[in-house]
């Protein structure tokens, strides 16, 4: 199949960006669209050309390296599906597509597709863990779980921090990723201790950083890969309120 | 305790906003079953008896304060937050985004703002009138005759298409509105959440019907 | 021969750590402070060991490629976790694992470290459950546990297919902990490019910046390398694409001997290659062929689509070579019989290089719901590469490039042969022998980095409390500096036709074809004959385009590629060497008749390793006898 190309290139963080146009010809519907891009880059190579700097590795929809604002939606057309993950068989022949990288003041663009998004580590470095010391650990099965809580925690736990969630949000709002972190942790008992500590630094450090608020559009749901539900957002808020409003400092 | 901090945190303001919103909400409930009153019949008697009270109880009269108030909340707060949204993304994405949501849920400061707009003009209509801020109307025999007011303005297609329109925009406001509330409060729940969403639309369309029902009956049926 | 010491300690195996760990020295919190490690890699075992060597009050300053730690590719392990915790009261201990480990290894590795990591396995579970790992679990609220490839009993930890991810957010946590305290510094997007011996130890790196392009100088009292693996040799595996065995092989240049190079293990239930343009081969866990089951036609060349073969006329190759394991056969005896089939003619898909794996039974059995819990996810991820749906279709799936066994050549405290060089996880030789058990891998990276390399580095790092902040405006640290940017100069500098992706597919090419899954004494000539001639190749012709001070990611490429294929031509000396057939390392010329691998103890019962003696100078050989006095040396049958 045939496929036309329209992709932000900006060559570094203070350069203006700006999209070029590019046509592929020869794209076989079984090819990743990471893939795709690989194809388009070779060939820019060799006739002399800059390849197009995207951001990328496990290539199988786990590590959260890529990234992409694929025709108006974060990832893509296809739901529950990374960039990596995506195949050309989800465009037809003769299709343009347009290709923009993550955009929000927090993810500052390093190189065309490819973004900063250490933003979130901020986050996560403020609260997001629970404090237990190597060797200090009891017996594994001596805390138990409740087997609902632990498969919500790990429906929480399973975000790869890709961002599609801030790209998506017409606020730039961090919202689902924070959440999701909280809640793992606030469903397990040994993160029950220090929940309210940790769910008033992180938000702290998610509204310093600049991040924009959440106003329920649920677009962060609807485009989030691994299909992390808005029901976390409620939670944080809720645990929010009570590490200001009940827990005793 | 920890220290007071002046500046409220995203989760905060929308808390704020939220309950504000919830307030109002039970506003347009009230100020909906007075006005149901004119459908009566009664030529406005039921009716004007509601509005003297309204006007003239102590208690009202705080919740009037009250309710101003939190009308301004909701809409600094609201308009605060839309400036913050704005520049978490300076640099705006040239395709518009395509994501799988509710589309109105995207436009709640722009229904905010003609809500708003519309509220300037039915308070020139209505309640300036009553503050004597502005000029009584010919027809009306007093400051508090409402009924007559509104008899009048209905039989304007004018008046009666802008209120009509603007009610399906207030429509469309609370019905993300009501849902939306419950989400930011954190009250979600696997088994109650699917009802809130339903019932946030059945409040949503109720409003709407119902104040287009006073605008249509004075517009088709009720004959100076 | 006399250059290797592995420091086993003395006395009986199961006393071995316990009595080595009392008399290690100790370095006290006040001096730990004036002490730096650096780590480089931040996956489970080097996202551990910096957050524990934090914990401890050491400096650390971690360096990995990615933007994040986050992202090592340790996220990518699906199946689990093994421990000899015995939660399913099935008879499994310590040494049960232990000696299952030896035994999956085809008794290649060295017993006392592969005791070691059995014995520290439960303490493992221990943390990452203290961590909030969410493994799986009962209705009662204890902790679940499966079987897993190649062993009998289920002491397997899981986190449905995300195991390795949910283990490596534990790990990252805990380590973003230590920067939030100030202990750990990360040094992300950074490529390792040399380490820097002065007077005989290991004193520092240089890195590239990849995103200013920048060569920087880092110093520290040890190195510890976290690398993971050099699977992508094989370009097309089931390894992150990025993954690379640069700052290995600077290591190994630098006089760190390279262990049993050729040993990869190749995993049998991969999705299999569609095109040319493929970039990366899919890992379908290996948990899945507890309910699937394997199998071809019949009859050669049989074009039909699955539901219409009969069920007499499939071949359960598995279960009919092997009817004791069955499907559960270890890896390197299923992809060699996957690959046996195929070759004969058996195979399916349109190239004809696939086997099915099909849950019909399993399905019919235990109903869709129970099959969707248990691998939702994969069927889910397989069909969004395929385009088939895996509930009503069977799976086809083929052998593909992914985990090295070999490695850093390391002794019992986990040090190269570089003193203060330490290799972890992955990036060393030491447990899994010459093929490695499912699950074994996130078991072993995590020991080494929580439990393991935090004592016996701290012994090293005793001696160097009166050492102070090693400088690096040394000339050590100046002619290091030095030679990395003059590579990267002439790698830009040849500006000749063929892109690093290209040589890439060319090594890769070569590496599956000659020293995959199967090798000869004649192909594996021919492929270093091929490598050299690559190299040559490569370094006239490579065009990389940009510039060296700018975020170039294809002279990051350019540059692991070059370091490849140095690699590469390693790997087959050490598997022409070894001419028994051990584990995943399979020589036609030693097989039984039935073509099951034999081993030839009394040859090769040692460690492959190679000392760097120059560029293009065949490197040294170096055994290190492997003793085994607690199991029998027995054949490795899964019959």
């Amino acid at each position: 199949m045939n496929i036309k190309l329209k992709i932000w290139r900006q060559k570094n963080a203070q350069a203006k960006g700006k999209f070029e146009n590019y046509s592929l010809e020869d794209v076989s519907p079984e090819m990743g669209f990471l893939e795709m891009l690989d194809y388009l880059n070779q060939k820019l190579i060799k006739s002399g050309g800059e390849p197009v700097a995207y951001e990328h590795d496990c290539r199988e929809g786990i590590c959260g390296s890529c990234g992409m604002y694929i025709n108006g939606r974060p990832h893509g057309p296809e739901a529950k599906t990374t960039t990596c993950e995506l195949r050309m068989r989800s465009f037809k022949d003769g299709d343009t597509i347009t290709i923009e990288p993550f955009r929000s003041r927090m993810f500052p663009i390093i190189k065309d597709l490819l973004i900063d998004r250490t933003a979130f580590e901020k986050i996560l470095i403020a609260g997001g863990f629970i404090s237990a010391d190597t060797g200090s650990a009891p017996e594994a099965n001596s805390i138990l779980v409740c087997k609902k809580h632990a498969d919500k925690a790990f429906d929480m736990a399973t975000c790869i921090g890709c961002g599609a969630c801030v790209a998506a949000c017409k606020n730039s709002s961090a919202m689902l990723f924070v959440s999701a972190k909280i809640n793992q942790y606030a469903l397990l008992p040994q993160g029950k201790i220090e929940a309210p500590e940790r769910v008033k630094k992180m938000v702290a450090k998610m509204d310093e950083l600049g991040f924009g608020s959440c106003s329920n559009t649920y677009a962060c749901e609807a485009e989030c890969p691994k299909g992390i539900s808005v029901s976390a957002i409620a939670k944080m808020n809720r645990e929010f309120l009570h590490a200001k409003l009940i827990a005793e400092d | 305790m920890g220290k007071f901090n002046l500046k409220p945190s995203t989760i905060s303001s929308k808390v704020v906003m939220a309950i504000a919103g919830l307030f109002l909400m039970t506003f347009l409930i009230v100020h909906l079953g007075i006005n149901m009153l004119m459908l009566l019949g009664d030529e406005g008697n039921a009716f004007g008896k509601a509005v003297s009270f309204m006007t003239y109880n102590p208690g009202i009269k705080i919740f009037e304060y009250v309710l101003f108030g939190g009308f301004i909340i909701h809409m600094i707060i609201g308009a605060l937050i839309e400036v913050k949204n704005y520049f978490a993304r300076p640099v705006k994405y040239a395709v518009s985004n395509n994501s799988n949501t509710s589309f109105f849920s995207k436009y709640m400061i722009h229904t905010g703002i003609l809500i708003f707009i519309f509220l300037i003009l039915h308070f020139t209509h209505f309640f300036f009138v009553k503050l004597k801020l502005v000029e009584l109307p010919a027809c009306a025999a007093h400051e508090h005759d409402f009924f007559t007011i509104t008899k009048y303005l209905f039989k304007s297609p004018y008046y009666a298409g802008i209120y009509i329109i603007c009610f399906i925009f207030l429509g469309l406001h609370l019905n993300h509105a009501f849902q939306s509330a419950f989400q930011t409060l954190g009250l979600n729940h696997p088994k109650y959440t699917p009802a809130i969403k339903v019932i946030s639309s059945i409040y949503a369309i109720g409003i709407t019907l119902g104040f287009s029902m006073i605008t249509l009956y004075f517009y088709f049926f009720y004959t100076l | 021969m006399t250059k290797l010491n592995a420091k086993i300690p003395s006395g009986p195996l199961s006393e071995k750590w316990s009595n080595y760990k009392n008399s290690l020295r100790l370095v006290n919190p006040a001096n730990k402070k004036r002490i730096d490690v650096i780590v480089i890699g931040t996956g489970l075992s080097g996202a551990s060991a910096s957050s524990t060597l934090g914990e401890m009050g050491y400096n650390v300053k971690t360096f990995c490629y990615q933007d994040t730690p986050r992202r090592a590719h340790s996220v990518a392990a699906q199946g689990g976790i093994n421990a000899a915790k015995n939660y399913k009261n099935d008879g499994d201990s310590v040494f049960r694992l232990f000696y299952d480990m030896i035994k999956g290894g085809d008794f290649r590795a060295r017993e006392a470290n592969v005791y070691r990591a059995a014995e520290v396995s439960n303490d493992v579970i221990d943390h990452y459950v203290a961590l909030g790992v969410p493994f799986a679990r009962d209705y009662s609220g204890y902790i679940d546990n499966r079987s897993f490839g190649g062993v009998q009993v289920s002491r397997t930890f899981y986190a449905k297919g995300q195991t390795g991810q949910q283990c490596v957010l534990g790990t990252y946590s805990s380590l973003l902990r230590q920067v939030n305290k100030g202990t750990v510094k990360l040094y992300a997007r950074r490529d390792v490019l040399d380490i820097v011996i002065v007077n005989g130890k290991a004193r520092g790196v240089i890195t590239r910046n990849l995103v200013t392009g920048e060569i920087e100088r880092h110093s520290a009292h040890a190195v510890v390398l976290a690398t993971g693996g050099y699977g992508t040799v094989y370009y097309l595996s089931t390894l992150a694409v990025n993954s690379n065995a640069s700052a290995a092989w600077a290591a190994y240049k630098k006089g760190a001997f390279f262990g049993n190079p050729s040993f990869v293990q190749i995993h049998p239930t991969s999705i299999p290659v569609l095109n040319d343009f493929q970039s990366k081969l899919t890992l379908m866990s290996e948990s899945l062929r507890n309910d699937g089951r394997v199998w071809v036609p019949k009859q050669k060349g049989d074009k039909r689509i699955p539901k219409d073969i009969p069920e007499e006329e499939r071949d359960y190759y598995l279960e009919r070579r092997y009817p004791a394991f069955g499907n559960l056969v270890p890896r390197d005896v299923a992809s060699r019989a996957a690959k046996e089939r195929c070759d004969a003619g058996y195979g399916v898909g349109p190239t004809g290089l696939s086997v099915y794996l099909d849950f019909k039974d399993a399905i019919n059995k235990q109903g869709q719901k129970a099959i969707e819990n248990k691998y939702g996810n994969l069927f889910d991820m397989y069909e969004k590469i395929s385009g088939e749906n895996p509930y009503k279709t069977p799976m086809r799936i083929y052998p593909a490039g992914h985990y090295t066994m070999g490695g850093l050549w390391v002794d019992y405290n986990l040090m190269t042969t570089v003193p203060g060089l330490y290799a972890i996880g992955e990036s060393n030789f030491s447990d899994h022998g010459a093929n490695r058990l499912g699950a074994g891998s996130l078991m072993q990276c995590s020991c080494d980095g929580f439990f393991i390399l935090p004592y016996t580095i701290s012994d090293y790092l005793a001696d160097d409390i009166r050492t102070g902040k090693i400088p690096v405006d040394t000339p050590e640290f100046d002619d290091a500096e030095k030679s990395i940017k003059e590579k990267i100069q002439r790698i830009l500098s040849v500006n000749g036709k063929d892109t690093p992706l290209d040589y890439h597919k060319r090594l890769g090419k070569i590496m599956w074809d000659y020293c995959g899954m199967v090798r000869n004494e004649e192909g594996l000539k021919k492929a270093i004959g091929l490598l050299s001639d690559l190299k040559v190749d490569f370094w006239n012709n490579i065009k990389v385009a940009g510039k060296d001070n700018e975020l170039n990611l294809e002279l990051e490429k350019a540059l692991r590629v070059a370091d490849f294929i140095e690699l590469a031509k390693l790997m087959c000396i050490d598997a022409l060497n070894r001419k028994e057939s051990c584990g995943a390392h399979f020589r036609e010329e030693s097989q039984t008749e039935n073509g099951e691998a034999r081993r030839q103890d009394e040859a090769y019962s040692f460690v492959a390793a190679w000392e760097h003696k120059g560029d293009d100078v065949e490197p040294e050989l170096h055994k290190e006898l492997l003793v085994f006095e607690n199991v029998e040396l027995k054949e490795r049958s899964y019959k």
